[in-house]
């Protein structure tokens, strides 16, 4: 399928121990997909093989951005080919500002040698600052470093906002984020859907779903999706709780 | 020991490939040639040659003597000091004015550099030794002028001892004695090239003055000597070097720089050099400050097989300021060895060190710091931070301060970290499209950052641009 994020038949590992078990999944691009389960089911090492952290050995399948493959890729190949991770713990990187982050992110997008547009990348920017609530002074603060988890979460999307990617993976971006934040983050989401761009959102509680409202929710378990349905699956799941999932699909 | 014999091979055979592309070949079109190897002879020839006055040239067989009577400090500092073969070496080369080599000569990768790095045509051609005279004579001339008006004494050394005697030699070797060190005796004794600076009282000059023009109009000083008297209430910034690799010939360095700055006065001395890695670069730098007086290092060592520099201030007089920003990259197969030294001779005297050294690879580096506050002083204070950034595993870093401070009415605060570039931090910066290179030069770009901000704008701008490059050559 060229429009989609096509996961097919994927099994990965940590070192001996098998986490992903014949994991597949398409989100086709202008959908919004999460994906729900209990902590330690697989959700993040998904997300983290997607990108190509290289802790993680892919044994088989295949994960396609728009037909391209993507496994074994470099993980900066991988963003370039169009997919962004918001990280559920993303790292500090001293001395280096959020301005010039992100726009050494946009350079390296950009031919080499090709002229960058600074002034039209800080209108932009200041935009997307305003939209979720981001004092001006964050520009020359450091990566991450002294954040609070909700303002780490903020710079993930301001990041998402500024790489217009064509699928964005949220792993746990509502983990740390009090009620405000996690609304703020929620529009800058919203305010990207559209015909462009796919979605998968990985979470462990139904909140953010609340805000980010699902075209498919998928329960995760042991390695692999048991259980797919549309918005109403999440409710259902809140309701039941994950012990309904381990009795009544887990074996599925 | 292995090791270093097989450093040792991998050098020399590296050089023997340069050489057969014409990139290290000795012409026989110089016009001055002291030959190899060190005696007294070589020493004479030097003199007579800058037609120097006798008590110059006494001074340099003085120093000739001490070197020879001076061990090689193998006792604290690395062996790989005996890989130097000073017989082997030429100690006063003169191209005269022909070019060395043609363009179509100089290796590619050079070439890609000095585009990477923006410089312009015609500084390329000099810097690559295809034309023995870069087109600043212009800009030079103009700025002499300028500084003719002022009163200023902007020269080499040869002018300096022998036009200037009576402003130079009451300075001239004071502040580093021949006997210092056995380098800064080496030098004292074959030194050409560098330059003797002096300001006049009250005078400010507004304009940084550049090695850059004045040594680019003769030929780059393998064992330069400068000397910078500010007199009272004067103001100068100088720079030296430039970022653009040096491709030498010559594989040991050794320049001796002294510094005086008078009642109230300030000196800023900025250096950024890039030595191809074949390079001993062996330096003795060192400034005194009288009262209300201020001396001011800015260091950044990239490149060499190994740099050996401890700029130092001698605080002398009360309320005397002292500071050293030093920035050093230890590339695969290079040690930087550097630092810095406050001697507190007088009350109220303060210093500040901010040291920030980059192992990547196989790179060693390692910080010496001095800081010496004598009993009998008060009001004294001094700051050091000195902080290590490690590329990965097989970096290595280490820092031996010695600080004696007495007396108790003076402070002193000093602070080390180490810290290392993370594969989780890699992960994270290339997940949003940076390439590894990128990714490491962003990296060591932030680590250096706030020291960065301190330097002249231009050599912020190219320090940056240097990084990158060494950033990116330094991954698979």
């Amino acid at each position: 399928m060229p429009d989609s994020l096509v996961i097919r038949n994927l099994h990965a590992s940590v070192g001996e121990r098998p986490i992903l078990k014949n994991f597949s999944l398409t989100v086709p691009k202008g959908e919004v997909h999460a994906i729900m389960g209990p902590n330690g089911t697989g959700k993040s090492t998904l997300a983290k093989v997607l990108a190509g952290h290289p802790d993680y050995v892919v044994q088989s399948g295949d994960a396609l951005v728009d037909g391209q493959p993507i496994l074994g890729l470099e993980p900066d190949v991988v963003a370039r080919a169009g997919l962004f991770l918001a990280f559920q713990y993303p790292s500090e990187i001293p001395g280096v500002t959020i301005a010039n982050f992100i726009r050494a992110a946009l350079v390296a997008r950009q031919a080499k040698g090709a002229p960058f547009d600074a002034k039209a990348y800080y209108a932009e920017l200041y935009a997307k600052m305003d939209a979720l609530k981001m004092d001006r002074k964050f520009t020359s603060r450091f990566v991450n470093e002294g954040f609070s988890g909700g303002e780490k979460k903020r710079c993930e999307i301001l990041q998402l906002m500024m790489l217009k990617p064509r699928y964005a993976v949220l792993d746990e971006t509502d983990s740390g984020l009090d009620i405000d934040a996690l609304r703020i983050v929620s529009e800058g989401v919203n305010a990207m859907r559209g015909p462009d761009t796919g979605f998968l959102v990985i979470t462990h509680y139904q909140r953010l779903l609340d805000h980010i409202v699902p075209d498919r929710v998928h329960i995760m378990w042991d390695g692999q999706i048991v259980h797919s349905g549309g918005k109403e699956l999440a409710l259902e799941l809140e309701e039941k709780g994950y012990d309904w999932v381990k009795k009544e699909l887990a074996h599925a | 020991m292995a090791d270093f014999n097989q450093d040792e091979r991998a050098q020399r055979e590296a050089i023997d490939v340069d050489r057969s592309k014409g990139d290290f070949k000795y012409e026989e079109n110089y016009a001055y040639d002291a030959g190899v190897g060190l005696n007294p002879g070589v020493v004479d020839y030097i003199s007579k040659v800058k037609g120097e006055p006798e008590w110059v040239r006494e001074f340099r067989h003085r120093s000739l003597g001490v070197f020879e009577s001076m061990p090689m400090p193998t006792h604290w500092a690395t062996n790989d000091l005996d890989n130097i073969h000073f017989q082997e070496i030429r100690y006063y080369l003169a191209k005269g004015q022909k070019a060395s080599r043609t363009w179509e000569e100089v290796p590619d990768d050079v070439k890609r550099t000095f585009e990477r790095l923006g410089i312009p045509e015609a500084e390329r051609k000099f810097l690559a030794g295809v034309e023995a005279q870069f087109d600043s004579e212009a800009s030079y001339s103009r700025m002499k002028e300028e500084l003719e008006k002022q009163g200023v004494i902007f020269c080499g050394p040869t002018e300096g001892l022998r036009d200037h005697a009576e402003i130079f030699r009451r300075w001239f070797g004071k502040v580093i004695p021949a006997g210092d060190n056995k380098f800064a005796a080496l030098n004292s004794a074959v030194f050409s090239g560098g330059s003797f600076i002096y300001v006049p009282k009250g005078v400010k000059v507004a304009q940084p003055l550049q090695a850059y023009f004045r040594i680019n109009a003769q030929n780059f000083g393998q064992f330069e000597r400068t000397l910078i008297i500010a007199d009272e209430g004067s103001e100068v910034t100088y720079m030296e070097g430039c970022t653009a690799p040096k491709f030498e010939t010559a594989t040991l360095h050794s320049a001796v720089v002294e510094l005086v700055a008078l009642k109230g006065a300030k000196i800023q001395y900025v250096t950024v050099q890039n030595w191809s890695s074949n390079v001993f670069n062996l330096v003795t730098k060192r400034g005194v400050a009288e009262e209300d007086a201020e001396v001011r290092w800015i260091d950044c060592n990239i490149g060499s097989r190994l740099t050996m520099k401890y700029p130092g201030v001698v605080l002398r007089g009360k309320r005397a300021r002292g500071e050293v920003l030093s920035i050093a990259l230890a590339n695969v197969g290079q040690h930087q060895d550097t630092g810095a030294k406050m001697i507190h001779a007088a009350d109220d005297t303060t210093s500040n060190i901010i040291a920030k050294s980059i192992s990547v690879g196989e790179g060693r580096s390692t910080y010496r710091g001095l800081v010496h506050i004598p009993r009998t002083l008060r009001n004294c204070r001094n700051n050091t931070e000195c902080d290590a950034l490690l590329i990965n595993e097989r970096s290595r870093t280490d820092t031996y301060p010695a600080i004696s401070v007495r007396g108790r009415k003076n402070s002193v605060q000093h602070e080390a970290s180490v810290s290392k570039v993370s594969a989780e931090q890699i992960f994270y910066m290339m997940q949003r499209g940076l390439t590894e290179g990128e990714a490491m030069s962003l990296a060591v770009n932030g680590f250096v950052n706030d020291l960065v901000k301190e330097f002249p704008m231009e050599y912020s701008v190219e320090l940056k641009r240097l990084i990158e490059l060494q950033m990116e050559g330094s991954v698979g």
